[in-house]
């Protein structure tokens, strides 16, 4: 049963994402993608983009476009899908929600907690490293065109990665600037008139 | 007493105005939570930050929940938590319906084309800028790469990756603290 399944997941996504909405990508990417494989890489990255230029939350956007993806993929009718994407988001916050109210109500009392400290200091390591092997793994053929097929798409698929990778790192370009750009960039490049 | 509307329309603002995710709206939660509504104080607010930061889970809705639950307990956090994640879900579900429909547009196609490497692009700089807040080094600078290598390259979970550095951490923490107290 999907929906079950998608609650499962998404509740484990939820405990296991420390370190913002890229930490949570990168969760839903290996979960979605490579473990259940409700959808390919190719729409896993149009959600992504569509999820970064639309106000909210990342995480939070992202749980809820797979959501409706997985399930509309898996074949039910768009309405269920709608079922999916409010599924996968209140999944996704139960129990991170539940977690601060009592470390909220704790800390009232007494501050500062050394174990705390020392697990989040070496998880926050981590988690730079799970957001590298998830930009890693959207480096495919589906996102950039493979170099044999079609060069003139590859080549311009790479400027536009350096691109906007300086852009975004060097000049601190808003995103969603950066893919509207991007996007117009694309319609020029490719389409047949 | 805090009343529930303007907890939950000063979340809504939070999240329906904010575009790039939960950081984005750091600046305009300050300005709601702290200035305007005076329900925090500055170093109450910095210490919701860093805690919201170090839990688990999404960091606005973390903010919503623990705001939400300083001022009205459960019901508060509920409140505040709806209002902030209300708006965005109605908004990406009505994309995701629209989008559906013209997935196999030409048009479409081609805009995709253009956006899809600089999304890539997009979720590589984050790891850069993340590197220096977690005060990354040439003598642990093996942890995020080998954390990295396993996902990519044999496919291992991300989710045994955190419950490792967790176990590490503490361990790590233990033998440090017994380390300075012995010396």
């Amino acid at each position: 049963m999907i929906f079950w399944q998608l609650f499962y997941t998404f509740l484990k996504i939820g405990i296991f994402t420390f370190g913002g909405g890229y930490a949570m990508v990168a969760l839903i990417q290996s979960e979605v993608v490579v473990e259940n494989q409700w959808m390919t890489s190719q729409e896993f990255t149009d959600i992504l983009a569509i999820s970064q230029t639309t106000p909210g939350p990342i995480g939070i956007n992202t749980a809820t476009y797979t959501g409706y993806t997985a399930v509309v993929n898996a074949g039910y009718p768009a309405y269920m899908g709608v079922i999916g994407a409010f599924l996968a988001s209140f999944s996704v916050i139960l129990l991170p929600f539940m977690l601060m109210m009592i470390v909220t109500k704790v800390l009232m009392k007494h501050k500062d907690n050394q174990v705390l400290t020392d697990v989040f200091s070496t998880l926050r390591k981590v988690v730079i490293g799970l957001i590298a092997a998830s930009a890693l793994l959207l480096v495919s053929n589906e996102n950039f065109g493979s170099p044999t097929e079609s060069t003139f798409r590859f080549v311009l698929s790479l400027l536009i990665f350096v691109g906007v990778f300086v852009a975004s790192y060097k000049f601190k370009k808003s995103p969603i600037m950066l893919i509207l750009v991007c996007g117009l960039i694309g319609f020029l490049a490719y389409y047949k008139w | 007493m805090t009343k529930l509307y303007e907890l939950f329309w000063t979340f809504f603002k939070i999240g329906a105005f904010t575009v790039g995710g939960g950081y984005a709206m750091i600046p305009l939660m300050e300005r709601e939570l702290v200035d305007r509504r005076k329900w925090m104080s500055k170093e109450e607010f910095l210490d919701t930050m860093s805690l919201a930061q170090s839990m688990p889970g999404v960091f606005a809705v973390n903010m919503a929940t623990a705001v939400g639950y300083r001022t009205r307990m459960l019901v508060g956090a509920v409140v505040a938590v709806l209002g902030n994640v209300l708006m965005p879900i109605l908004f990406i579900l009505a994309l995701a319906v629209f989008f559906r429909q013209f997935s196999d547009n030409q048009v479409v196609e081609c805009i995709f084309m253009g956006i899809r490497p600089a999304v890539v692009a997009l979720i590589a700089v984050p790891v850069f800028n993340m590197a220096k807040t977690a005060k990354i080094s040439w003598s642990n600078f093996w942890i995020p790469v080998a954390a990295a290598m396993l996902i990519w390259l044999l496919g291992v979970s991300p989710v045994i990756i955190i419950l490792v550095a967790a176990l590490g951490g503490f361990v790590y923490g233990k033998v440090k603290r017994r380390r300075e107290v012995g010396k």
